[in-house]
């Protein structure tokens, strides 16, 4: 029993954080730390950061182009880029559409694909939800009709995040309505200036624009972009949502949030103190605290499960719901710091580059605004309740 | 970074848990539990035989143990158990305190309590002084032959049966203060205690002590005058260790028993473990589970560590964790069950009655959650003004 990282990944450790320290741009750990929104091109120039690297795709082998990297090392990285406030790596080209085409993809698919998600030429969002397929994936309607040498989509997928600004969505569509409904799906790739494909962005609760539909209306597709074998995509779909939780308890945004917190909670006063100080206060944010050490250990010891390789099976079930609860929890004392000041809605404060006037201290204008976005924590990638089937159906056996 | 026991370790884990399998049902179990001495004393001859209580200290004083995971993999098996034998306060609490201050004639004891053939027991806490490991009413006069001490101490853990209590008392200083409190060394055999003692709610014997005019001689005191709040605090870490790892144990077997329930049980034509109301409840369990896991794993490893801050915020953090779970668990395991899971003859309730009876032990939820926020007060520049 150690819990302490070995000396080759405390190496690995002080090399990331010593390339974040000269490579990570201020402006960019700023903009994150404040909690302003990011535009395409501010995640386009990280992305590009981390390419030149070597370091942007930590999912992938190296042959491909990827690192390569152990579990643990993985984990390392996303949790020091956390820490440093790093703009998050988009997922969708490189942690999911990435390791499907290197499992199930042809020799052609994987070089055409694999380089222009590495390069940046694709920015790719996910077709998967529909409107009567959240939670039931499997009922999705979307369709695709073999046309000679083309598919033929019709229907509409939703929650497609960062969908406005991709030009290729990866898309779950029904090719068979014969036996169970998980056997007439396939895997294909559609370029979003297709004729027929329209993007209409839907409004979050915070006020923010990050989650679109997209309506398919007899959109031509090249056969050529299914991935997999027409009728199998439900397997794609299965192995690109492990790959989808491999961080997906989000220590690392949780500690850095934590931090955050401490030191709002220091600043604000509290009846004759400091708010860090007030009991009650103070009672929460040990609460919290306790849970995340105690989450802290938990992924290590999921990850050291599959440090021979391969992704976390049903346990990282476990991981999403605890994690999420602990950042909804940080996200919500952070919202209660603030007091009163977290009432006035400000959204150019949200922006890049706003030098005020800030109304009240300049930390508390994202803080409502960024706890009803993060209501979104245990809803996306298999709402929390789905994880809680999962970990009864696989783990308990019920 | 590994999670593995060693070999050693699970060699440990896997004879102690057969050994318990083998010997214990319910029903004898809760005779030797709520017996006139509170254990089975066959038993104990036995795990001292096996090895288990010299596991619980290091070579120095006569085993082969006594680090954190040694602790915490012999208290988990216990707790899977519900072992009601007085390893805690024998041998962590007692022949800890012996380890860590006595000098070596009261070494020589800790032998015997590996041996089996001794016990020792601990009475720091009083009527008064709730969890405090500071608070000290019990007095000591030094006399020109030795020592008179004058107080009382509350839940003396199988007190009838031992044959040597630890008792601290304060020879300086105000009632709440750090320095000023003293340890001696009590054989029960050769001093007139006044004992007033009874069953307690999970199993096992503890009484009221009262010390009137007691005198003892000079060779009583444990350690140096007055400076014994640092030997408590050590030991009581150590004792924290291991009750978290006992619940742990009592968790995963709680679980794994409603677990069982609930596949069979049925009601409206099928097994209720289908019904989804049931499933989430019990993955909540398995998640808040796997929680204290972590949280003993952090409390074994800091067991050792030099920081003192860091160290008792890691022990304090386990022990809020496992009262808080610990609570649920047993209410969400007996509801689970319904009707069933409030009858004595099911083991499943005396495994939430232990669960719910060591948050009262060593310090509550409540009071680690404050111990934590004020070791950590001492922690941060900007948490302390």
């Amino acid at each position: 029993m150690d819990l302490n990282f070995t000396s080759s990944e405390l190496a690995f450790r002080d090399e990331v954080r010593a390339f974040l320290d000269t490579k990570l741009p201020k402006r960019l750990s700023e903009m994150v730390r404040n909690g302003q929104r990011l535009s395409k091109a501010d995640q386009e120039e990280w992305h590009a950061i981390l390419n030149e690297k070597g370091w942007l795709a930590n999912h992938w082998p190296k042959e491909h182009g990827g690192t390569g990297w152990t579990a643990v090392e993985k984990f390392i990285f996303e949790n020091e880029c956390a820490l440093a406030h790093a703009p998050r790596v988009l997922p969708f080209g490189l942690s999911m559409l990435g390791p499907v085409l290197i499992k199930y993809g042809n020799d052609q698919q994987k070089s055409y694909w694999l380089p222009r998600i590495l390069n940046g030429q694709d920015w790719w969002c996910q077709g998967y939800s529909e409107p009567g397929a959240g939670s039931d994936l499997a009922a999705l309607k979307t369709t695709a009709v073999r046309d000679g040498d083309d598919y033929i989509i019709n229907g509409q997928k939703t929650w497609t995040t960062q969908g406005q600004h991709a030009n290729m969505i990866f898309c779950l569509v029904r090719t068979s309505k014969e036996g169970k409904k998980q056997e007439g799906i396939s895997f294909i790739l559609v370029d979003m200036t297709t004729p027929g494909i329209e993007v209409r962005p839907i409004k979050t609760i915070d006020g923010g624009f990050e989650v679109n539909e997209v309506f398919f209306s007899d959109v031509r597709v090249p056969a050529e972009n299914l991935v997999g074998e027409e009728n199998k995509g439900w397997t794609c779909a299965k192995y690109l949502l492990t790959y989808e939780r491999t961080n997906i308890a989000g220590v690392g945004f949780s500690v850095a949030a934590l931090e955050k917190l401490k030191a709002i909670a220091a600043d604000q006063q509290a009846n004759e103190g400091r708010l860090i100080d007030d009991p009650q206060f103070a009672a929460r944010l040990a609460k919290v605290e306790i849970e995340l050490e105690n989450m802290k250990t938990t992924n290590l010891r999921v990850i050291a499960a599959v440090a021979g390789g391969g992704v976390p099976g049903a346990e990282s079930s476990m991981l999403k719901v605890k994690g999420t609860e602990i950042r909804q929890e940080i996200t919500s004392l952070t919202r209660r710091a603030v007091g009163s000041y977290a009432l006035p809605y400000n959204p150019p404060a949200f922006e890049e580059g706003f030098n005020g006037p800030h109304i009240g201290p300049d930390y508390a204008a994202p803080t409502a605004k960024s706890y009803f976005n993060n209501r979104k924590l245990s809803i996306f990638g298999g709402s929390n309740e789905i994880q809680k089937n999962i970990i009864s159906k696989m783990i308990l056996g019920l | 970074m590994d999670f593995n026991l060693t070999d050693d370790r699970r060699m440990l884990a896997d004879t102690l848990s057969r050994f318990i399998q083998d010997q214990y049902t319910i029903e004898s179990r809760n005779e030797a539990a709520n017996s006139a001495i509170g254990y089975s004393q066959d038993l104990w001859s036995q795990y001292a035989e096996l090895g288990v209580i010299g596991a619980l200290f290091d070579e120095e004083n006569g085993g082969f143990g006594g680090k954190g995971f040694d602790l915490a993999v012999v208290f988990e098996n216990l707790g899977r158990g519900l072992v009601c034998e007085p390893f805690l306060d024998n041998a962590i609490l007692a022949g800890g305190t012996l380890a860590a201050a006595g000098n070596d004639a009261q070494k020589a004891i800790i032998e015997d309590i590996i041996a089996g053939s001794k016990t020792a027991t601990f009475a720091h806490f009083e009527p008064r002084s709730r969890y405090s490991l500071q608070k000290v009413e019990t007095t000591a006069v030094a006399t020109d032959d030795g020592w008179t001490l004058n107080g009382a101490k509350a839940v003396v853990r199988f007190i009838d049966t031992a044959d040597y209590v630890i008792v601290s008392a304060r020879t300086s200083n105000g009632v709440n203060d750090k320095d000023g409190i003293s340890l001696f060394l009590l054989d029960t055999a050769s001093v007139n205690l006044n004992v007033n003692s009874y069953n307690t709610v999970a199993g096992g014997r503890a009484g009221e002590v009262t010390l009137n005019n007691l005198t003892v001689s000079k060779d009583a005191l444990i350690g140096e005058v007055g400076q014994a709040h640092d030997v408590l605090e050590k030991v009581v870490g150590a004792g924290i260790v291991a009750l978290c790892a006992e619940a742990l144990g009592v968790m995963e077997a709680a679980k794994e028993q409603t677990v069982d329930y609930i596949q069979t049980r049925k009601q409206f034509g099928v097994p209720i473990g289908k019904f989804q109301a049931l499933q989430h409840r019990m993955a909540d369990i398995l998640i808040e589970i796997e929680q204290v896991r972590s949280a003993v794993i952090n409390a074994a490893a800091a067991l050792e560590k030099e920081d003192r801050v860091e160290r008792e915020r890691a022990l304090s953090a386990a022990k809020y964790t496992v009262g808080h779970v610990g609570q649920k668990i047993a209410e969400e395991t007996i509801q689970i069950h319904g009707g069933i899971g409030m009858a004595w003859e099911l083991p499943l309730g005396h495994y939430a009655k232990r669960l719910v009876m060591i948050d009262h032990e060593l310090g509550d939820e409540d009071y680690h959650l404050g111990r934590y926020i004020s070791l950590g007060k001492t922690l941060s520049p900007t948490s302390d003004q």
